[in-house]
């Protein structure tokens, strides 16, 4: 009694011709794959399952022996989506093997009913499964690349700015939650001990929500560059956070606030010995008419 | 519950990592920006909601907000309700009170969202966790 992946061995060559006759009528996107390279990824592809030797069933796809066509499931479903082709596309270049293989099938059992019924479920339920692994993929690959973003976020949106010798801001922008706030805390250490700044500005404008977590955040690195001898200026502050923060019973009273920016860096400068003062005009078309 | 009249709209939230405070956070901002609250009373709710979703999370040990819409004769509101199956809060006239807290944090939050709100309701039992109802109406 021959099993399915022996008989499957023996007629491969049909069953390639079968599958990629059907990958040709159902591949619509002829623009993102042409039909050669679709298949030698076919033939790639049932070389793989083939490959996996008689002992194994197809039954059992847990098992170590199917991990070389998980694996290249995997790649393929990450090239494709590279290429722009949907989760689901790429699952359907894996059914679409069905109707080739149910072909084989019902040829040699065809005589045999419980036979056919076995070797088809079985068949059916392994395919199924390796176009739903296409799919896990696919979401892993997304997965990866959201928690990579993720990452390049945390370190792009704390820049700490030197405004004048001596003075750095720290302008927040979007959510300050755990993680964001130990990044945002150190860096604004780091940037007073390298630029010996006395004056550290930390403007808030850009936080949509400031409670009792923020507040805490901020008030802990106000502290620590207080100990690292520089004072701090908490900018940026609106209205409506102004009243929130009042309702939530936050002190800030030990700390400077001001209401803009722009405020906070004269103050800075003048706590700092500096004035601005603006220049008297000379403009050369002034003079040039005076002259007439 | 607190809160009187019909519910125009009414959604859930899971509050399982601190990515979903942020997420109860953009609901409760969007669904009062649809409803035209002002600036000001936006981001009292919203603030509100941030301290309970956080609550939720880390003393409840994760649960859900049901975030619903409610008209009131002429008056618009919006109700949260925090659900947690955490140990309940043994003690809620000393949780309300203002720099206790069981945790690290500034001991503010539960006091401070029922100032940023109309009505306010915490109920708790050891065996089901606690429940935190807020109201603030347009």
């Amino acid at each position: 009694m021959t099993s399915l992946l022996a008989s499957l061995q023996e007629n491969r060559d049909a069953i390639l011709k079968d599958w990629t006759q059907q990958l040709r009528t159902t591949l619509q996107r002829r623009d993102l794959l042409n039909v050669g390279e679709l298949e030698s990824q076919a033939a790639e592809m049932l070389a793989a399952i083939l490959q996996v030797g008689p002992a194994t069933k197809l039954e059992e796809f847990g098992a170590p022996a199917w991990r070389p066509v998980k694996d290249l499931v995997a790649s393929l479903s990450a090239s494709r989506a590279a290429l722009g082709f949907t989760p689901s596309e790429t699952a359907l270049f894996v059914l679409s093997l069905k109707p080739a293989i149910f072909t084989q099938i019902r040829g040699k059992w065809g005589n045999d009913g419980d036979r056919l019924f076995s070797e088809i479920s079985a068949a059916d339920g392994f395919l199924d499964k390796l176009a739903l692994h296409t799919t896990d993929s696919y979401i892993h690959g997304r997965d990866q690349l959201i928690a990579r973003q993720q990452e390049d976020m945390l370190e792009l949106s704390t820049p700490v700015v030197t405004l004048w010798d001596g003075i750095v801001a720290l302008p927040l922008i979007g959510t300050l939650d755990s993680a964001r706030t130990q990044v945002v805390m150190e860096s604004l250490l780091q940037a007073i001990v390298q630029t010996s700044s006395r004056y550290a500005i930390i403007d808030i404008t850009g936080v949509p929500t400031v409670d009792t977590l923020v507040a805490q955040h901020l008030l802990k690195t106000i502290t620590a560059a207080r100990l690292m001898g520089a004072e701090c200026i908490l900018s940026g502050i609106r209205p409506q956070i102004a009243q929130t923060i009042v309702h939530l019973g936050i002190n800030l009273q030990d700390i400077v606030t001001k209401a803009k920016l722009a405020d906070a860096f004269r103050m800075a400068l003048e706590a700092s010995g500096r004035k601005v003062v603006r220049a008297e005009r000379s403009a050369p078309a002034d003079s040039a008419q005076r002259a007439l | 519950m607190i809160g009187a009249g019909i519910v125009l709209k009414s959604e859930t939230v899971p509050i399982q990592t601190s990515g979903d405070v942020v997420l109860v956070r953009q609901r409760v901002r969007a669904c009062a920006v649809e409803h035209r609250f002002t600036i000001v009373e936006q981001t009292k709710i919203v603030t509100a909601a941030s301290e309970l979703a956080r609550n939720t999370l880390e003393h409840g040990l994760g649960g859900s907000v049901d975030l619903e819409v409610l008209k009131d004769g002429g008056r618009l509101g919006i109700r949260l309700r925090f659900q947690d199956r955490g140990p309940g809060i043994a003690n809620i006239a000393l949780a309300l009170t203002d720099g206790y807290s069981s945790g690290k944090g500034l001991g503010l939050g539960l006091g401070g969202s029922k100032r940023l709100v109309h009505e306010f309701e915490i109920e708790s039992s050891p065996s089901a966790g606690a429940t935190v109802t807020v109201v603030r109406w347009k």
